[in-house]
């Protein structure tokens, strides 16, 4: 039971980070109608961004400061990049963003180098917050959890409660009603795009110093936020927390349990065939749920697309 | 009597908690050019997207020739003789002129996904094609991209494409809609020559060219059909005139 | 053998009038003939394996270009296709009597026939919408099958791959395929049929139709066409032609691994593809030639390969959407007016300049690179065949200046390039 809470917590962290992505690509997505596949070179440059600012200013000014220079850098992707394809449609802006995935994924290493940074959590923050039965959760764990429901909270109070949030509501379905009206679009357009990347800017901050910062970091959660919102429904806010922590949850407990194909397939009166190295079902007896622990959320999202294919929470003509 | 090309029955649509066609009944006999008109937001495009399968039905039926169309996809409800333009010109814009009349007419000439076969080598495919061009005026602009016509000029390849296929129930929705009025009268002309001996079911703003063109009219307001009649009595129809026609007649004079 | 297949494009091509394709036959004999002779003028071994890897991935970018320029749709996991094809190829070597039963050629069509089925598999549920949805599930499937091969050892091998031998296949004609150079033609040989093959798809029924449903799924629905069936034709067509690249690579390589299955890969000749033009039926074949050739020399000279490609993809993708085959075709207007002599020298006014810019500003990032980078005490880095002191002030001068001055020509004479440009682009008449 206690075991449980704790993965239900390791989870939870995943999940949310997960969901702080997937947030920023579902707005920028339901406004634009543009995937941005380099949402998750964003997060990567968020936690370079910050360990170079840490190096000097500390971690808390990294949290401060970086999320706004990915911001102002995102904005200036839309203005200077997107903006210029969207002319010639949606597929070149998606393989404009793919590109644009590569190439920061060359500049990072073009500065940092190809090796992890030793970006790490605050000292104020290393120290257990609590622990279940022998297990201890870091603060910094924990510190992750509040900041990423306090973001969310803020972002749901502008887009239900305030002037600009209602008129990005209302954007989102009728951009040309709303330019009619005297609202600039363009202008709602890059700034949700800043906003959207700084999410992604802020998740990399807090995630570098436990995922670790590094080249790849952004390939290897990139592919899991855009599953994510697949899976959730394409454009849609709920699908996407859904998702993302039903991901952070799956995967978090496959990991943790070691279930073996070899007990089920017993348990279904399959035999064992002897000696196993030599059949070729092997790679099935063998398997366990930690080993696939990470193509867990692949599997989900081509399962959902069989029987769903407007995912959990989509509409049907996304 | 025959059975008619075009039967709807009690058919209805919602979207949301609004009901947009409140039930309408409608019977189109073979060779018939019937026009439907009415007020803007009356429902005439949406009961256009029921017929040819683009939104799904709340309720009732449609039978083209006696068929149910229940649940039929607009590529299967096509190939049983149905063929519709759209309001908005819906062409092919990066395809030649000729290629997208080309297109129109492989699935009637029964090539299907055919993969075995070369479609500059099938004599009948480009002969119908060019046939085509030449009844709609576009033979000289055969190998423009479409999408660089002009208004006038995609909105005849647009009934060209619709008709090519060889359906024989051709529905148009406003094929004059934003045209000057020499060009009405060239698509007017048009569409005359082209529905010879085809049903022909359209929605139309511009009063001359349906009283030009309609053996019947049926007019719908707010998503109930208050009169179908010929023209003649249609227009003398008091509750069409307190509807509708009366204030669109007064405006054209 | 090759040249048949060259010419057999020619048949429809003798009575064709009317279609507004007419089958181009005399490019098809130059890359036939081309084709045969290269090796007699690149006899080097290095030279033929590079030509090999320019082949495979010409087939490959065509068959990638079936779904992006064909039908508009964009996959990120289309490397699954040609990979699965090519480990199933390299089992079917293993298999040595059933091998031992077999020449060599025949190989690449069972490829292609297990790349096909893999595409028809997940095509039936992947070609439902194009755009963006497709993009995600090609992206989903293809990390999927990229990840499973670290679990499913016994088809994949793991982390260190299968690998086989081609020379247990049964004797073709004498030729066991030992020499790299037989391996050549026989690679050769199903460039030409399956380029063919491709073209010829592009001409069927089928293949328009795939066009129409790429500008407007929903009016080709209304002429009796599933938009859905369409894609998933020219899918699985794709996955075979993709199979039969991967089947070609298992026979030159002899080993596959997990890399030819992975993100990267799938991204790579996205990238190919896209540089060549996707517009247009012979881009991707330019697109492979130029970039392989370019990958070759350059990830030779510097370590900053990469980053290169990555700004020359993004500044394509802004600037060039139509590719190298769109920047060509751009002139034809000219020609056709016989008024393209005209921007030969407007075009060495501005490029040459444009060039040294280049060429500075990478000398720049390369000394940029090594100040940064390189160990400490190691001062001394080759550029441009000269050794200089990444430290001192001179060569950081030179380049800066180089730059800076090229830049400035650039932006100069870039007026009266375009003016020419538009010169040579309106009728006679005017400007004289």
């Amino acid at each position: 039971m206690d075991l449980i809470l704790v993965n239900l917590i390791d989870g939870l962290v995943t999940g949310l980070l997960l969901f702080m992505l997937s947030a920023g690509l579902t707005l920028i997505f339901s406004m634009m109608g543009v995937l941005n596949f380099a949402h998750a070179s964003f997060y990567m440059l968020g936690a370079y961004f910050a360990y170079q600012i840490s190096i000097y200013l500390g971690f808390w000014m990294g949290l401060l400061i970086a999320p706004l220079v990915v911001g102002v850098l995102g904005a200036g992707v839309e203005r200077y990049g997107l903006r210029r394809v969207h002319q010639y449609g949606h597929v070149p802006e998606l393989i404009f963003t793919f590109g644009l995935a590569l190439l920061i994924e060359e500049l990072v290493q073009f500065i940092w180098g190809k090796n992890a940074m030793p970006y790490e959590a605050p000292e104020s923050l290393q120290f257990t917050a609590f622990s279940i039965a022998g297990n201890s959760i870091p603060a910094f764990k924990v510190f992750m959890i509040f900041t990423s429901v306090l973001i969310f909270i803020g972002l749901l109070y502008v887009l239900t409660r305030t002037r600009v949030g209602m008129i990005i509501q209302a954007a989102l379905s009728y951009p040309r009603t709303v330019e009619a009206l005297g609202h600039n679009v363009p202008l709602i357009f890059m700034g949700v795009f800043g906003v959207g990347t700084a999410l992604a800017g802020v998740a990399g901050v807090i995630a570098g110093p436990v995922l670790s910062t590094f080249p790849g970091m952004a390939f290897v959660l990139g592919s899991i936020v855009f599953v994510t919102i697949v899976i959730g429904g394409l454009g849609s806010l709920w699908g996407a927390l859904v998702a993302s922590l039903l991901i952070g949850w799956i995967t978090t407990f496959a990991k943790a349990y070691n279930l073996r194909m070899e007990d089920l397939l017993t348990t279904l009166g399959f035999t064992k065939p002897e000696p196993i190295w030599d059949s070729a079902w092997r790679d099935l007896w063998t398997l366990t749920s930690p080993q696939i622990a990470d193509i867990l959320p692949y599997i989900l999202m081509v399962l959902i697309l069989i029987f769903r294919p407007y995912g959990l929470f989509g509409k049907r003509d996304a | 009597m025959s059975v008619p090309a075009l039967q709807l029955d009690g058919l209805r649509k919602s979207f949301g908690k609004t009901e947009i066609i409140r039930g309408v009944d409608l019977s189109i006999g073979k060779g018939e050019r019937h026009a439907i008109i009415g007020p803007n937001g009356a429902g005439k495009s949406t009961l256009f997207n029921l017929i040819t399968g683009r939104f799904p039905k709340s309720s009732g039926s449609i039978r083209l020739h006696g068929h149910d169309l229940e649940g039929m996809a607009p590529f299967e409800i096509n190939r049983r003789g149905l063929s519709r333009s759209f309001q908005i010109t819906n062409i092919f814009p990066r395809m030649t002129v000729f290629e997208n009349v080309r297109c129109s007419l492989l699935w009637s000439q029964g090539y299907k996904y055919s993969f075995w076969n070369m479609v500059s080598r099938q004599r009948a495919l480009t002969e119908g094609a060019e046939a085509i061009l030449e009844q709609i005026n576009l033979t000289a602009r055969r190998d423009l991209p479409a999408g660089v016509l002009s208004y006038a000029e995609q909105r005849a390849l647009e009934i060209g494409i619709t008709i090519a296929g060889g359906a024989d129930v051709i529905m148009l929705d406003e094929p004059t809609a934003g045209m000057s009025h020499s060009e009405t009268d060239y698509i007017v002309d048009l569409i005359r020559k082209v529905t010879e001996n085809k049903t022909l079911i359209m929605v139309e703003h511009d009063m001359g060219v349906v009283f030009g063109l309609a053996d019947r009219i049926s007019v719908l307001v707010y998503g109930e059909i208050i009169a179908t009649d010929t023209p003649e009595l249609v227009r003398g129809n008091a509750r069409v005139q307190e509807a509708y026609l009366g204030a669109a007649l007064e405006a054209e004079h | 053998m090759t040249e048949d297949f060259a010419t057999d494009p020619t048949k429809p091509a003798q009575r064709l009038r009317a279609g507004s394709l007419t089958i181009p036959l005399i490019p098809w004999l130059i890359a036939g003939a081309l084709v045969i002779v290269m090796p007699l003028f690149f006899q080097a071994n290095s030279a033929i394996t590079i030509m090999n890897q320019m082949a495979i991935t010409i087939i490959f970018a065509l068959a990638y270009n079936m779904l992006l320029g064909q039908g508009g749709m964009l996959s990120f996991g289309h490397a699954v296709y040609m990979g699965v094809g090519g480990f199933a190829t390299v089992h079917i070597m293993n298999m040595s009597d059933f091998f031992a039963m077999l020449p060599l050629p025949v190989m690449p069509i069972f490829g292609g026939l297990v790349g096909m089925v893999l595409a028809m598999i997940v095509g039936s549920f992947s070609t439902r919408s194009a755009g963006t949805v497709f993009a995600m599930i090609s992206l989903g499937v293809g990390e999927l099958i990229a990840a499973c091969s670290v679990i499913i050892v016994v088809f994949f091998g793991g982390e260190e791959g299968i690998s086989g031998d081609r020379t247990y296949g049964l004797p073709f004609f004498g030729i066991e395929f030992l020499q790299q150079i037989e391996v050549y033609y026989l690679i050769a040989f199903w460039l030409m049929v399956s380029a063919a093959l491709m073209y010829l798809f592009s001409r069927t029924p089928v293949g328009r139709m795939a066009n129409a449903v790429r500008d407007n799924p929903e009016r080709a629905e209304f002429l009796g066409y599933s938009a859905r069936w369409v894609r998933f034709y020219s899918f699985v067509a794709s996955g075979f032609f993709a199979g039969i690249a991967g089947a070609l690579f298992a026979i030159n390589y002899e080993i596959l691994t997990e890399e030819n299955l992975n993100l990267t890969t799938s991204g790579l000749i996205l990238l190919v593809t896209f540089l060549g033009g996707a517009g247009f039926f012979f881009g991707p074949v330019l697109g492979a030639i130029v970039f392989t050739l370019v990958q070759t020399v350059l990830s030779l000279e510097t370590e900053l390969w990469g980053f290169y490609a990555g700004i020359l993809f993004v500044a394509t993708v802004m600037y060039f959407p139509g590719g190298l085959a769109g920047l060509i075709m751009m002139h034809v207007p000219a020609l056709r007016l016989g008024k393209a002599g005209r921007l030969i020298v407007p075009y060495l006014k501005t490029l040459i300049p444009g060039l040294f810019t280049v060429l500075g500003a990478s000398a720049l990032i390369e000394m940029i690179f090594h100040y940064r980078h390189a160990a400490v005490g190691d001062d001394e880095m080759t550029l441009f065949w000269t050794s200089f002191d990444s430290h001192s002030a001179l060569p950081w001068i030179v380049a800066i200046a180089v730059t800076v001055v090229g830049f400035w020509l650039t932006k100069k004479t870039a007026p009266d390039m375009a003016a020419a440009w538009h010169d040579a682009n309106s009728p006679d008449g005017g400007a004289a």
